[in-house]
C-alpha cells in the first residue's frame, strides 16, 4: 500500500513539475489577496499588524481552497480516477496520497512564503515562528477537510464555488485557533495550548477525512 | 422477484420500503398534525399572553418562545439528517435518503428563524441587531452548513448519488458541530469577555419554562409532520410507475 | 439458477440496475469462464457501460450479486476515458498505471508499446498523440498487466483498420491462453467463438427493478 501511495504522490509531483503554473498560481493568489488588504483598509503599521494574523490565515485558506478544486477533478475527467479506485487498495489510502501530494505543492510553499507576507503586514518578528508552525499544523487539516469537499463535487459541473460553500464552515475552528496563536505570540504570550489544539485537529482530520472522502469518491 | 441478499431482518427492510413507509406515514400524519397544532397554540398562547413579564427584559423576552424552539430544532434536525443519511448508506435504504433530503430545508428554515428572532431579540437587549455572540455565531455557521448541504443536494442530478453525497457531508458536519461550537465559544470569551448571553438565566419560574417546553415539543411534532409530508411527496415522485402506488387509495382518488 | 461451470472466473447473478428511478436492466445472469469472449450488445442507453462498471466494481450493486468462485480473478478495466495523463509521456503513463498494483521495467514498457505499434513514441507526451495512438497506449497496458479478465468498453474506438485487426488478434491470444474478455462494441467481431449478451432483452417494460415490490 505504501508503494501504491508513493506511485500516486510521485505521479502528481511529476505532473506539477510539467505544469508549474499549478504550483505558482495559488501562491500568487495568496500574495495578491494579502497585498490588496492594505489598499482596502489602511497602510498604517498599527492597523495592519493587528489584523495580520487573521488576514494571513484567511488568505492561506482561500488559496488552499482554490487549488483544492482540481484535486480529483482532473483525474476524474481523464479517467485516471477510475483506475486509481480499481487498484486493490482502500480508497482512503488513495485520498491520503493525493492530499499529501497536494499539500507538498500548495501548503508547504505557502508556509515558506509566510515570513515575507508577515513582513508586508508588519507582523511582529517574534510571532513569525509561531505563524509558520501554526500553518504547518493547520494547512494539512485544511487540505484534508477540503479533500472531502473536492471528492463530493468531483462529478458536478461548476464545482468550485460549491466546494467553497461545503468546506468553509468546517474551517472555522482552524481559523480561530490558528489566528489566535499568532495573535498570542505577537503579544508575547504562551502558544503551546493553541499548538496542541491545532495538532489535535490535525489528528482528528487524519482519522475521519480520508474515510469520508474515499466514500465520496466511490459514489 | 425477490431479493435474497439482504443481511438485516426482514421487518427492518420493510420499514425501508417506500410502500410500507407511505402507508405508515399516512397513518401517523394526522396525529402529528393534531399534536403540533395543540402544543404550539397552547404553548404560544400561554407564553406570549399569560406568562409573567421578565423582571429585567420586560416583554421582549417573549420572543424566546419562538427563538429557543427554533434554535434547538435547527441543531437536532442537522443531527437527525446525518443519522438518516447514515442509515441510508449502511443499509442501502432509499427512504432514509428521502427523509434526510426532507430535513434540509426545514432545518435551514428553523436556523433562519432562530437567527432572525435572535437579531430581533438582540435589539432591545444589546442595542444592536447583530452582535458576534457565541450562540448567534455558531448558529450562523450552522446556517452555512445547511446551505452547503442544500447546494450539494441540488447540484447532483441523480437522486441516489445526491442522497449519499448529502449523507456524507451531513455526517462530517455533525461530527464537526461540537468542535465548531466549542471553538466559537472560546473565541467569544477571548474577544468579548463581558457578553451577556440571552437564554442562560439562573432559574426560570415554571410559568415561564412550561410554555417553552410546550412550544419545543410542538415544534418537534411540526418538524416530524413536515418531514413525513415531504418524504411522501418524494415517494410519489420517484415511484410514480410502481403499481402499488397506482392502486393506493390516496392517489387513485377512490 | 444456472449451474456454475468449474472453470468460471466470475458469476453475475440476477443483476439489476436502476438509474434515476428507471430500471436499466434486470435479471441479468451470466458467468465468465476462462477462454470466454463475451460481446455485450444493446441499443444506446441499455446500460452496457453501467454493466461493465458494475462488474469492474466501480459502482455499488443495488440488486443481485457478482461472485468470484475460485480465487479472486484479476480484472483490468478500460473505459471510455483512457486514464492517461496528457502531460506525461506514453512510457510514464504506463509506469504509473502498472505501478498501482505491481511494477514494470522500462524495457517491458517499451516492448509493450512496440507491440501496439508505437515504437519511437515512447517519450512523446500523450497530448501530442492522436486519438488512435492514445487508445493504443491504453491497450499496451493489457500486455503489461497479467490480468485474467479484460473489461473493455468500445475498445475499437478511434483505431484504424490495422489497429482493429491487431486488437482482435490480442483478444484471441488472451482467450486462448486462459484469459477472458467482456467487451462492448457496436461493430461485430470477426473472431470466433463469441458469446453474445444482448442487454436489450433485459430491459423491463416499465416498472422499477423490483426493490419496491415488497
Amino acid at each position: 500500500m505504501i508503494n501504491f501511495m508513493l506511485v500516486i504522490i510521485r505521479r502528481d509531483l511529476l505532473l506539477v513539475a510539467r505544469r508549474p503554473a499549478e504550483l505558482i498560481n495559488p501562491l500568487v493568489f495568496f500574495v495578491l489577496v494579502v497585498a490588496l488588504f492594505p489598499l482596502g483598509v489602511s497602510p498604517e503599521a498599527s492597523v495592519l499588524s493587528q489584523a495580520a494574523a487573521g488576514v494571513i490565515w484567511v488568505s492561506a485558506m482561500l488559496a488552499t481552497l482554490l487549488s483544492l478544486e482540481l484535486l480529483f477533478k482532473l483525474d476524474y475527467d481523464d479517467g485516471s480516477l477510475e483506475q486509481l479506485l480499481l487498484a486493490p487498495y482502500p480508497a482512503w489510502s488513495l485520498v491520503l496520497a493525493k492530499v499529501i501530494a497536494h499539500w507538498l505543492v500548495s501548503g508547504l510553499p505557502l508556509i515558506l512564503l509566510s515570513p515575507l507576507i508577515a513582513n508586508l503586514l508588519f507582523l511582529p518578528t517574534q510571532a513569525i515562528p509561531t505563524l509558520m508552525l501554526s500553518l504547518l499544523l493547520g494547512t494539512p487539516t485544511l487540505s484534508l477537510f477540503g479533500a472531502i469537499g473536492a471528492a463530493l463535487v468531483t462529478g458536478v459541473r461548476g464545482g468550485g464555488i460549491l466546494l467553497t460553500l461545503l468546506i468553509l464552515p468546517l474551517y472555522v475552528p482552524v481559523i480561530i485557533f490558528g489566528a489566535a496563536a499568532v495573535v498570542a505570540a505577537s503579544q508575547g504570550m504562551a502558544v503551546d495550548g493553541y499548538m496542541a489544539l491545532l495538532a489535535a485537529m490535525l489528528v482528528f482530520a487524519l482519522m475521519i477525512t480520508p474515510w469520508a472522502a474515499g466514500a465520496a469518491l466511490k459514489l | 422477484m425477490t431479493q435474497s441478499s439482504w443481511r438485516m431482518p426482514r421487518w427492518f427492510h420493510q420499514m425501508g420500503s417506500p410502500k410500507w413507509f407511505y402507508d405508515f406515514s399516512g397513518k401517523m400524519q394526522p396525529w402529528f398534525a393534531v399534536l403540533a397544532l395543540l402544543l404550539l397554540s397552547w404553548g404560544m398562547a400561554w407564553g406570549l399572553a399569560f406568562a409573567p413579564a421578565d423582571y429585567q427584559q420586560g416583554n421582549s423576552f417573549r420572543i424566546m418562545y419562538v427563538h429557543v424552539p427554533a434554535a434547538i430544532l435547527s441543531q437536532s434536525i442537522f443531527i437527525g439528517m446525518a443519522v438518516a443519511g447514515a442509515i441510508g448508506i449502511v443499509w442501502k435504504m432509499k427512504v432514509a435518503f428521502m427523509v434526510a433530503r426532507s430535513c434540509i430545508s426545514i432545518g435551514a428554515s428553523f436556523t433562519l428563524i432562530a437567527l432572525l428572532t435572535g437579531a430581533i431579540w438582540g435589539k432591545p437587549t444589546w442595542g444592536a441587531y447583530w452582535v458576534w455572540d457565541a450562540r448567534l455565531t455558531s448558529t450562523l455557521v450552522l446556517l452555512f452548513l445547511y446551505a452547503g448541504v442544500m447546494a450539494l443536494n441540488q447540484a447532483i442530478t441523480e437522486r441516489q448519488i445526491a442522497g449519499k453525497a448529502t449523507a456524507i457531508l451531513a455526517i462530517v458536519g455533525t461530527i464537526n458541530i461540537p468542535i465548531i461550537k466549542y471553538s466559537v465559544e472560546w473565541w467569544n470569551t477571548l474577544h468579548q469577555a463581558s457578553s451577556f448571553s440571552l437564554t442562560q438565566k439562573p432559574s426560570m419560574p415554571a410559568e415561564m419554562y412550561m410554555p417553552l417546553l410546550l412550544t419545543v415539543l410542538g415544534s418537534y411534532c411540526l418538524f416530524v409532520l413536515v418531514v413525513l409530508i415531504r418524504t411522501r411527496t418524494q415517494i410519489i415522485e420517484t415511484q410514480s410507475h410502481a403499481s402499488w402506488l397506482m392502486q393506493h387509495k390516496d392517489v387513485s382518488g377512490a | 439458477m444456472s449451474s456454475i461451470p468449474t472453470s468460471s472466473l466470475l458469476c453475475v447473478n440476477d443483476l439489476a440496475c436502476e438509474r434515476d428511478s428507471r430500471c436499466l436492466f434486470s435479471g441479468v445472469n451470466f458467468s465468465i469462464a476462462a477462454g470466454d469472449l463475451w460481446h455485450l450488445k444493446g441499443h444506446n442507453g441499455s446500460g452496457k457501460t453501467t454493466l461493465l462498471r458494475l462488474v469492474a466494481g466501480l459502482h455499488p450493486i443495488d440488486v443481485g450479486t457478482i461472485s468470484h468462485p475460485s480465487t479472486h480473478a484479476k480484472i483490468i478495466y478500460l473505459g471510455h476515458k483512457l486514464g492517461l495523463k496528457e502531460q506525461l509521456s506514453a512510457d510514464e503513463n504506463l509506469a504509473w498505471l502498472v505501478g498501482l498494483e505491481s511494477s514494470s521495467t522500462q524495457q517491458e514498457r517499451y516492448a509493450a508499446l512496440e507491440k501496439v505499434g508505437l515504437k519511437g513514441y515512447e517519450e512523446n507526451t500523450i497530448a501530442t498523440l492522436s486519438a488512435g495512438q492514445r487508445r493504443r497506449v491504453a491497450l499496451a497496458r493489457l500486455h503489461l498487466c497479467k490480468a485474467d479478465i479484460w473489461l473493455l468498453d468500445e475498445p475499437f474506438t478511434a483505431l484504424d483498420q490495422q489497429g482493429v485487426e491487431d486488437e482482435e488478434s490480442w483478444l484471441r491470444q488472451h482467450t486462448l491462453s486462459g484469459g477472458a474478455v467482456l467487451m462492448t462494441s457496436h461493430q461485430n467481431l470477426s473472431i470466433q467463438p463469441v458469446k453474445v449478451l444482448d442487454l436489450s432483452h433485459y430491459t423491463p417494460a416499465k416498472t422499477s427493478c423490483s426493490s419496491s415490490a415488497l
